[in-house]
């Protein structure tokens, strides 16, 4: 009985649920496949990490392809913006908390300097943003030339791509080794997810739509909170939380707000979906076409940020591939390339798809050419797969 | 006789729903047959069946050509034994040229090359046969809509057509073009032509056809003889709907108020792209409570005159005055003309009314959002109460407010499209076409809910190719003709006639 209505569910949602039973079963195959190496505590945390600057970029593509665009110059605009910030950092000697909000604010500049030929004089986005691709990255070479890579010093900016939140009672005997903070921080997001599941259960109740029935949404509960559970229990093993991690988690929950529960939202959706009749219903498609370029640009400019503060240092490569590691993310999320279709939770999901098929692929000595093959075949995958599950509906 | 065509039991199940139940349909040949029904009867879902989109054994029944059993796996087979279909939305490619599109799929070869000259040649004697003269060198986008119907035609009929099937072949065209059309027909059966045209214009079936079927929830109501004096207005509209509607309009008991709401002077648009003037010093005004029509052949401004007041969406230079009860108005944008009041609805449903991918409740509301936000964030209940009542009110038939627009018949999308436009309560309510394509159930209500609203003291701009529905529903006609207002008539002097004569009159 459980397992019939267990697959009717998956069967009917096979589009939502695909990918994270693909991040399942990738992550499995690679733990079998490293002997625990791909699951232990110091992986996972650096594979986060790794995620991070990819995820973000990810997570603002997915609201540029929905309104039916693209973005090709976020990967050098983040290598450009994050040398920008080392340099303000290390010879305009500016402290990191004026050089940070500085580096959104010209990431959300460049962003609506792309949407201007773009919402303005309907130029496709692809031909304005390869334009900035081609800019951006001759601005990063012109800004490293004299220097080379440019070493940052500052601990405080560092510690956003390599350090970890501070724990509480670290001496305690309780728990000795395991990252409580962490923990706590953990048991609460489950708390909050059973509560908002329920919550959000017994009002579509009231009004007569369409819910799981009892023993697979207690399936789902319970899943989703061993899930929870499982991370960051592996996470308060190593160092706990990374900054990156929060700074991730506080975007996607922000992007997540926005896109479901705004008016803005809405209206990005609405465009997506048909702009001829979002404009009739007086939505100004120009403006949000400057809002959502906007965005992305100030996310380009925070994943430069992660990004040179992982590595301590600004490089002249800085930002290569990163546009397309971030469309592949938000397509392998579900994203459609059709428009009005993706969420940003999708997209990090897909962040992470990718970027665990690099690590694990990694740590089996996977030689690098076949390690192209494969994320294309899985982006592939993905798309083929979406596309034809859309189609049953 | 045998019948060129005969459908017998044809079943067709959809997931939770029988679209067909053992419908039987027989076409003899060289008549023109018309197939009529509510929308959701199962006229296009029969139509496909026939022509196979729904390949055989997707349904179950059989398919008979002059006796012979047949099973089409595709548009492919069924074109080979000579079924055509043309759409309601044509499938022209408007980049394209008309001899171009005439030979689309079906190109005349020389060896690998495509032999252009006899492509022309061959497109041009087409052409001649369905009465079209126009350039086969011209592009299909710089033709009117009646013009690429009869490009339709021509290609269809190069294929050497047995049974040419026409999906509501008038919805988009004026009197004058439609009435060609219908002349088309009658000699492409002297030809020995064979057609089957499905209408919601039932005096179009009437005066054509020699046979029409009805069909009324996925089932043969009956098939009437026109010879035998079978069918009539009254009767088709009873099989149709299953009850008698006596008034195709519902009794109007408007009482306009002397107080002019919308006034429009001296109002000139200019088009950028086509470096022309389209609406020349136009003048009008709509009272409170009052339903004013704008009459006019296709073409002849009225829908851009409605998107030029209604914030200019499409970027035309205007000038001129508008005033909003008495007030001086300069909308920008189409959100400013509805925070002051003023709702367009478009002519064109699919194409910039709805988001077919969203759900009625996100349909309804999306022109509102401020009234079910609060700094924002949107208040999820408020807005399934609100999708909720227009949903009665307007008796929108969806399984559930979370359903996809795109899966709604048209009449229905058509109400979803009108509740968007009534939660923004607006004083003046502008429909483009308000009942294009709908059947005569949902038309009856649309109108039904028009007189409400002009009785709660809306006033409505309804523009409308329809003579009937203009004089049907209207308290004052304007009549609209190359971009100018030739005529305005109380509705009591209107004629037809008399509406016919200005529009035609340039």
């Amino acid at each position: 009985m459980f397992l019939k209505d267990l697959g009717q569910v998956l069967r009917k949602n096979i589009r939502e649920y695909g990918m994270y039973i693909a991040l399942f079963v990738i992550m499995a195959y690679f733990t079998v496949a490293t002997d625990g190496i791909f699951i232990s505590s110091r992986n996972i945390s650096n594979l986060l990490n790794q995620t991070g600057y990819i995820a973000v970029l990810a997570v603002g593509m997915t609201l540029v392809i929905v309104i039916r665009h693209i973005d090709l110059s976020v990967g050098f605009l983040a290598g450009f913006l994050g040398a920008v910030a080392a340099i303000a950092l290390e010879f305009w000697n500016l402290p990191v908390y004026v050089v940070i909000p500085m580096t959104l604010a010209l990431g959300t500049l460049a962003g609506l300097i792309t949407a201007y030929p773009v919402a303005q004089l309907g130029i496709p986005s692809f031909v304005a943003s390869l334009a900035g691709w081609l800019i951006y990255r001759g601005a990063l070479l012109l800004v490293t030339a004299s220097t080379g890579t440019i070493i940052i010093q500052d601990e405080a900016f560092n510690a956003i791509g390599n350090g970890y939140i501070p724990d509480i009672f670290p001496n305690i005997g309780f728990l000795p080794k395991v990252h409580k903070l962490t923990l706590i921080i953990g048991l609460i997001g489950i708390i909050l997810f059973i509560i908002n599941a329920i919550n959000s259960r017994k009002k579509k109740q009231a009004y007569h739509f369409e819910v799981l029935p009892m023993n697979i949404f207690i399936f789902q509960l319970v899943f989703v909170s061993v899930l929870i559970g499982l991370i960051t229990w592996v996470l308060s093993g190593y160092n706990g939380l990374s900054w990156t991690v929060v700074i991730v988690l506080i975007v996607v929950a922000l992007y997540h707000f926005v896109t479901t529960q705004t008016v803005l939202g809405r209206h990005i959706y609405a465009i997506g979906g048909n702009p001829e009749a979002a404009e009739l219903s007086g939505i100004s498609v120009k403006d949000l076409t400057f809002i959502v370029f906007g965005s992305m640009g100030m996310l380009s400019a925070l994943s430069g940020i992660l990004f040179a503060s992982r590595l301590q240092s600004a490089t002249t490569q800085a930002g290569t591939l990163f546009e397309l590691d971030a469309i592949a993310a938000a397509y392998i999320g579900g994203v459609s390339a059709a428009g009005g279709v993706g969420k940003v939770t999708g997209s990090l999901i897909g962040a992470l798809v990718y970027m665990s098929l690099t690590s694990g692929m990694n740590l089996m000595n996977v030689d690098i050419a076949y390690q192209y093959v494969v994320r294309g075949a899985v982006l592939a995958f993905a798309v083929i797969f979406d596309v034809a599950t859309r189609k049953r509906v | 006789m045998v019948p060129l065509l005969e459908m017998r039991n044809i079943t067709k199940t959809f997931p939770g729903v029988k679209a067909l139940d053992k419908v039987s349909f027989s076409v003899h040949e060289g008549e023109i047959h018309g197939l009529v029904g509510e929308n959701g009867a199962g006229k296009s879902t029969l139509m496909k069946v026939l022509s196979g989109v729904y390949p055989h054994g997707t349904y179950t029944g059989d398919i008979l050509l002059r006796g012979e059993l047949q099973a089409f796996r595709g548009i492919n087979d069924s074109e080979r034994a000579g079924i055509a279909i043309i759409y309601q939305e044509l499938a022209l490619v408007p980049e394209m040229t008309v001899y171009e599109n005439i030979f689309l799929g079906h190109e005349i070869h020389r060896g690998l090359a495509i032999d252009w000259n006899e492509t022309i040649k061959r497109a041009d004697e087409m052409l001649r046969r369905v009465g079209l003269d126009v350039n086969p060198e011209s592009k299909v986008k710089d033709l009117g809509v009646g013009k690429q119907q009869l490009v339709e035609i021509a290609k269809a009929l190069h294929r050497d057509v047995k049974i040419l099937i026409m999906d509501e072949p008038t919805a988009a065209l004026n009197e004058e073009d439609s009435a060609n059309l219908l002349n088309l027909l009658r000699e492409q059966r002297n030809h020995g032509v064979t057609c089957i045209l499905i209408s919601h214009k039932l005096r179009e079936v009437i005066e054509i056809a020699d046979t029409v079927t009805v069909l009324r929830d996925g089932k043969t109501i009956c098939t009437l003889d026109s010879k035998a004096g079978e069918v009539s207005e009254p009767v088709l509209i009873k099989h149709m709907v299953g009850r008698e509607i006596s008034n195709i309009y519902p009794p109007r008991e408007h009482h306009p108020a002397d107080e002019v709401v919308f006034e429009v002077r001296n109002w000139n648009a200019y088009h950028p792209q086509l470096e022309r003037d389209i609406l020349k010093d136009v003048h009008f005004n709509v009272r409170k409570g009052e339903i004013v029509g704008f009459a006019g052949l296709m073409g002849s401004g009225r829908t851009e005159l409605a998107l030029s007041l209604f914030g200019n969406p499409e970027g035309y230079h205007v000038s001129g005055e508008v005033f909003l009860h008495g007030k001086q108005m300069h909308f920008r944008h189409p959100k400013e003309a509805i925070k002051a009041g003023v709702a367009y609805m478009t002519e064109d449903r699919k194409g910039n009314g709805l988001i077919l991918i969203q759900d009625v409740k996100q349909n309804i509301t999306l022109a509102n959002l401020r009234e079910i936000s609060r700094r924002g964030v949107m208040d999820n209940n408020a807005e399934i109460q609100v999708a909720t009542e227009y949903k009665d009110s307007l008796n929108i038939r969806t399984p559930s407010i979370e359903q996809q627009v795109g899966n709604l018949s048209g009449g229905n999308q058509q109400k979803v499209c009108l509740g968007k436009w009534l939660f923004v309560k607006p004083d003046v309510l502008i429909l483009d076409e308000p009942t294009r394509g709908i059947d005569v159930g949902a038309k009856y209500e649309i109108y039904t809910i028009m007189n409400r609203l002009v009785e709660e003291g809306m006033s409505i701009i309804m523009i409308s190719s329809e003579l009937p529905e203009i004089l049907g529903m209207s308290d004052r006609v304007y009549i609209v003709s190359g971009g100018k207002i030739v005529g305005e008539l109380p509705v009591e002097e209107a004629t037809q006639e008399i509406i016919m004569d200005l529009a035609t009159d340039y």
